[in-house]
Order: C-alpha cells, then sequence, then structure tokens
C-alpha cells in the first residue's frame, strides 16, 4: 500500500497546482485527473514540465450519451524517470472544441486525428484535422453509441460501371442484439424479491 | 545536365577524394555556373509495395530523390475492432486480440488477459504455473516476432538469405503454439484467469531443444547482418531519432531503447513473474536503423535466456483460477454436475460480468508499449476498448524520420520501425 500512499500524494500535489482539477484513484491503482477545457494546454504543459510526465502514451474518445457533456477525452500519460502513469480526463460535447496539445506532444496530431473521426471530438488548433482511420469521403463517427455496428454504406464492385459503388446496407437478417441482464449474475435483485435481497445486503454487512 | 558532365561530377570525388585540389580541378573544368532544376514531385508509396509491410500509403513528396514530406495514409486495413468488442462478451474478444499484430498474437492476448483481470480483481489469484506459461510463451512470441521483422528488414536492404532463414527458426515456433493453443497463428490460448489449457506432454522437452540450437542460428544470422558492409551503409546513421524526440513522439519498446533510453516495462513496472527473471536490457547509443536492428537481435538472446529459466520454474499445478464464475469448468465435470454444466452453459452464452470501472493497462509488446484503455459498466461486454498500439506512434514520426534522407532509405526506415498494420488501424 505504499505505491498508495505515493498516488495519494502525488494527486493532492497535482490538484493543488492545477486550479480546477480533481483527482481521483481508481481501484487504489491508477491515478485520474479530471481537468477542465479552459487552460488545457497549459496544465498539460506543467505536467510534463513540473511533474515529469514526459511521454503522451495514449489518447481516446469515450462516449456517454446520457451525460450532458457526451465525449470524454482520456489521455495516458507516463513518466519515464519517476515511473509513474496518469490519466488525465476532458469532458466535452459534439459541439464544443477541447484544446489541442499537438504543441505540447506533436505525437497527439495522429491520436487526435483519431477521435475526431471516431467520436467528432474537434481539437481547436489542431492544422491537421483530417480523417484517419476511415476510408476517403466517409461519414459519420462510427464509435458513437448510436452509430450501428454495421454502418449505414457497403460497397462492391459494379460489373457494368467498372467501378466501385457505395449503397445502403442490405442486411440478410435482422440486426440482433440479444440483452444478457439475466438474473445469473447480472440482475442481483429478482422481481418481486428486493425484501429478501436488502435483507441479505444488509446482513452481510453486520 | 548532360549524362557525361553527370558521370564526370560524380566520378570526380570517389578518383580524388586524398586530394581536394585536384578535386575542385576535377568538377571545375568550366568555370560557367551551371542552374540544375530540381522540381518536387510526389510518389504514391504503396499500398500494394511489398516493403511497405502491409497496406501504407505512403505520399512522399520528393525533392529530387530527397524526402521533403512523408504523409502516412493508414486505416486501410481498419476492421473496426474496438466497436465490435463493445458488442461482443470478454471471453468473444479475445480471438480480436490476435488479430491485432498477427505477428506476435499472443502478446496482444496478453494486455486483454491482464485487463480484465484487474477489472476483475482476481490479478493476484492467478495460479503460478499459468503465470509462468504465459511469461515463456511472450517471450517465444518476441523471438517470432523479431525474427519477422529483422529478416523482412534485411530482405528491405537487400539480403535475402536471412528471410529464408528465419522463416525455418519461425515455424518451429508456431508449431509450439498449434501444440499449446492448436491453431498456427490466432491462437487464442490466454484466458483471463489462466490459460485456455495445460500444455501438452512433451512440449517444454522440444521447446527446451529448440533453445539448444537456436543460439547457433543467432550467430549465424548476426554474421550475415552485423557486419555485412552493405547493410551497415542502409541502415548506419539512418533515420536517426535522439532521447528527446523518441520521448515526444510517443516511442516506446526497442525503438525508444535504440535512442539510448533504458525503460522497458517488464523491468519498471513488472508484470507476470518478470521481476522473478534474470535478464538485462539492451540500449543503445546512436537511436538509428542500425541500433533498432542490435536492440532487437540482442532482445532475442535475452528472451531465449528467459524462455530457459521459465522452463525450469514450470511446476505441475492449476492452469487457470477455481473460480467457475470466470473460467469454465472441466469437462468430465460438466457430464456429472448440474452445478458445471449450468457454469459453462452460462459462460458460453452470456459470459461473465465484469464490475464496473477502467484501467490502462500495458505490457511490453514485441513492439513496443502494447496499452489496453478498458471501461466496463458492469455488464457482460466492454463499454469501451482502446487498443494502443505502439507501432501507431512510430509510423507517425515517419516525416521526421524520413526528411531530408534518400527514397531508399525510407524502405529502410519503415523496415526498421516494425510497422504491422494489424495493430495501428485496428
Amino acid at each position: 500500500m505504499v505505491e498508495n500512499a505515493i498516488l495519494a500524494e502525488l494527486g493532492e500535489t497535482v490538484q493543488a497546482a492545477l486550479p480546477g482539477s480533481r483527482t481521483t484513484i481508481e481501484r487504489g491503482a491508477e491515478l485520474v485527473l479530471t481537468l477542465p477545457r479552459e487552460g488545457l494546454v497549459a496544465a498539460m504543459r506543467r505536467l510534463r514540465d513540473e511533474f515529469h510526465f514526459e511521454q503522451l502514451m495514449d489518447l481516446c474518445g469515450t462516449d456517454w450519451p446520457n451525460r450532458p457533456l457526451r465525449f470524454e477525452v482520456v489521455y495516458n500519460l507516463l513518466s519515464l524517470t519517476q515511473n509513474r502513469r496518469i490519466r488525465v480526463v476532458v469532458a466535452t460535447d459534439a459541439a464544443t472544441p477541447v484544446p489541442s496539445i499537438a504543441s505540447v506532444w506533436p505525437c497527439a496530431t495522429w491520436y487526435e486525428r483519431e477521435a475526431w473521426d471516431m467520436y467528432g471530438v474537434v481539437f481547436e488548433g489542431q492544422t491537421d484535422l483530417r480523417r484517419l482511420l476511415t476510408d476517403y469521403g466517409f461519414e459519420g463517427h462510427p464509435l458513437r453509441k448510436d452509430f450501428p455496428l454495421t454502418g449505414h454504406v457497403e460497397v462492391r464492385w459494379d460489373e457494368e460501371r467498372k467501378q466501385v459503388v457505395y449503397e445502403p446496407v442490405k442486411l440478410q437478417q435482422d440486426w440482433r442484439n440479444f440483452d444478457f441482464l439475466s438474473p445469473w449474475e447480472g440482475m442481483t435483485t429478482l422481481p418481486g424479491d428486493e425484501k429478501v435481497h436488502l435483507n441479505r445486503i444488509e446482513g452481510g454487512k453486520a | 545536365m548532360s549524362g557525361s558532365s553527370a558521370m564526370a561530377s560524380e566520378a570526380g570525388p570517389l578518383t580524388s577524394a586524398a586530394d581536394p585540389a585536384s578535386m575542385s580541378s576535377a568538377t571545375g573544368l568550366s568555370n560557367e555556373a551551371r542552374t540544375v532544376e530540381v522540381d518536387s514531385h510526389t510518389i504514391n508509396f504503396g499500398p500494394q509495395h511489398p516493403a511497405a509491410h502491409g497496406v501504407l500509403r505512403l505520399i512522399l513528396e520528393m525533392k529530387g530523390e530527397m524526402v521533403e514530406r512523408a504523409d502516412p495514409h493508414i486505416g486501410l486495413l481498419h476492421r473496426g475492432t474496438e466497436k465490435l468488442i463493445e458488442y461482443k462478451t470478454y471471453l468473444q474478444a479475445m480471438p480480436y486480440m490476435d488479430r491485432l499484430d498477427y505477428v506476435s498474437p499472443m502478446c496482444m492476448e496478453h494486455s486483454w488477459v491482464l485487463a480484465v483481470e484487474r477489472l476483475l480483481h482476481i490479478d493476484n489469484e492467478v495460479p503460478e504455473r499459468a503465470r509462468v506459461i504465459r511469461t515463456m510463451f511472450a517471450e517465444l512470441t518476441r523471438i517470432l516476432n523479431h525474427l519477422l521483422n529483422v529478416t523482412t528488414y534485411a530482405l528491405d536492404c537487400g539480403a535475402i538469405t536471412p528471410a529464408l532463414w528465419g522463416f525455418e527458426q519461425r515455424e518451429h515456433l508456431l508449431e509450439f503454439y498449434e501444440a499449446a493453443g492448436g491453431s498456427h497463428y490466432h491462437v487464442n490460448y490466454f484466458r483471463p484467469g489462466g490459460v485456455s489449457r495445460d500444455l501438452p506432454a512433451g512440449l517444454t522437452d522440444r521447446i527446451a531443444g529448440w533453445c539448444d540450437q537456436f543460439p547457433k542460428f543467432l550467430d549465424d544470422l548476426e554474421g550475415l547482418l552485423t557486419n555485412n558492409r552493405i547493410f551497415k551503409q542502409r541502415t548506419v546513421d539512418i533515420g536517426i531519432m535522439t532521447a528527446e524526440m523518441a520521448m515526444e513522439w510517443g516511442f516506446s519498446g526497442p525503438c525508444l531503447r535504440a535512442s539510448g533510453v533504458p525503460w522497458d516495462l517488464r523491468k519498471s513496472q513488472p508484470y507476470e513473474i518478470y521481476d522473478q527473471l534474470d535478464f538485462e536490457i539492451p540500449v543503445g547509443r546512436q537511436g538509428d536503423c542500425y541500433d533498432r536492428y542490435l536492440i532487437r537481435m540482442m532482445e532475442m538472446r535475452q528472451s531465449l535466456s528467459m524462455v530457459k529459466q521459465c522452463l525450469g520454474r514450470l511446476k505441475p499445478g492449476p492452469i487457470k483460477i477455481l473460480d467457475n464464475k470466470i473460467v469454465p469448468p472441466k469437462r468430465g465435470e460438466m457430464k456429472r454436475s448440474m452445478e458445471s454444466l449450468i457454469h459453462h452453459f452460462k459462460l458460453y452464452t452470456e459470459g461473465f460480468h465484469v464490475p464496473e470501472g477502467a484501467t490502462y493497462t500495458v505490457t511490453e509488446a514485441p513492439k513496443g508499449e502494447f496499452g489496453m484503455y478498458l471501461v466496463a459498466d458492469g455488464t457482460n461486454k466492454p463499454y469501451r476498448c482502446k487498443v494502443r498500439a505502439p507501432g501507431f506512434a512510430h509510423l507517425q514520426a515517419m516525416e521526421v524520420l524520413s526528411k531530408g534522407h534518400m527514397l531508399a532509405d525510407a524502405v529502410a526506415i519503415i523496415g526498421s520501425l516494425d510497422i504491422v498494420f494489424g495493430e495501428i488501424d485496428r
């Protein structure tokens, strides 16, 4: 648990140094720092220079459609000299841009392009916000939760026109999504069984 | 520029390099100023070029024969792995991992199982034998990966023999894969909580036998390349990455170590049984293509020693945790016990539920830091799974690495970065 104490200490220092930030420790092992969008670049630069997180290892988006700010941009930083990691989380929505950190770490460019491609998160100050992984001329942002798994278009070779054509997806079989929230492990309280379940939980605590 | 004058100016420095005075007289036959116009043009390198190591489409803006800009277009192998995994149970998502970096499948599985184990809070319960087996196969996989990279890299630089020799050794390793997991490449062998099945009888002896002959092969391979004049001319001082640059471009693994940064996750953030193994981390100095090659060669020797150590540590015992809510019960039990039957059925239809939480779990894959950012929402499917591929960051630095180099050097640089599109495009 020594590691825990070090993480907690680092978390407190970082939180005190960066206004508007909040740190939590995920499962007692991973330090998570929530930052506001404003002043992100300056905060990142301080994390790099003052707290020695020299490397940006990963940057990705996450979609939470039920939240008012539906997207999270997650930065995973690594300190080679201190042998520590920190995860920085910034919330945004489809309309609000997040400041680009490509000026702090040049490798952020492709990760930001990917996040734009996959989620439609706009990065302010990113000069090269082209799509990265999807097809040329692709429409939509495929990793959003409301984007269907099958996509919207399919391609085939048209023998008559001698070219590849894009058409709306035709499914041979209806899309099936099974509901697995069964009483086995997922649903711990059976309908009508709430009282028994409550007793069990409270009995366990005592 | 006429053909003959070009010959003369090129021949000048070669014949009279020792005497600068005669050189100027050789090239300066006529003192009139000549203007040579070199226009920049764009080359479409790939996606179907053998030296592109897969489906890399590289737009090269050339100034004469020098690379001015390099703009990799990736995504031609994008299969939507991350999206697909969101619709699969944790067990069904396993095989996708093999297909990420298809040159080192088990190392990809490794990050996944470690991430899931962390979220399930069973990371301390995995039995010793399973850990040793996983470590051993991770190191065999490292050799598997480096063998392919080094030999095809030599192929890019004009040597054919290493590839022919190396693929024989790879075939032996793939046979071990097949013996353990049932398949040559996409083995799907690791499981959250252990490995899918125990090693078959006699496999450890076969691996030990292979270990005995492998150093001889490595010596032969080094004899072909390390001091080879042509190979060195193609790689030394090509694509130099300083330590600072490597850090800001997100380098990891052999590419970072070649730049002189002593960083290896197996040492600094040990997982599995790496803290009990005795091994060294080779570190380069120049950060050029040749150093990246040397690091990989030395890593293979280290991996070999680790495989031997693992063989010595392999004691009989369970290969999975005993919790049947996560790993399936034994086949024999299923035929007799009703409970086992239910467990089996539920595991292969619904799968296990993973408590809410997020983790960024990393392993030292042969190409570098292979990270798994996994978000669980308490159901049987991952909410979000981001694969952090080391090659993604390496390929991005293609422009800074190749700027000002010749076109042929761009090929050497791509080879030295160990690019595999399965993991970059995902």
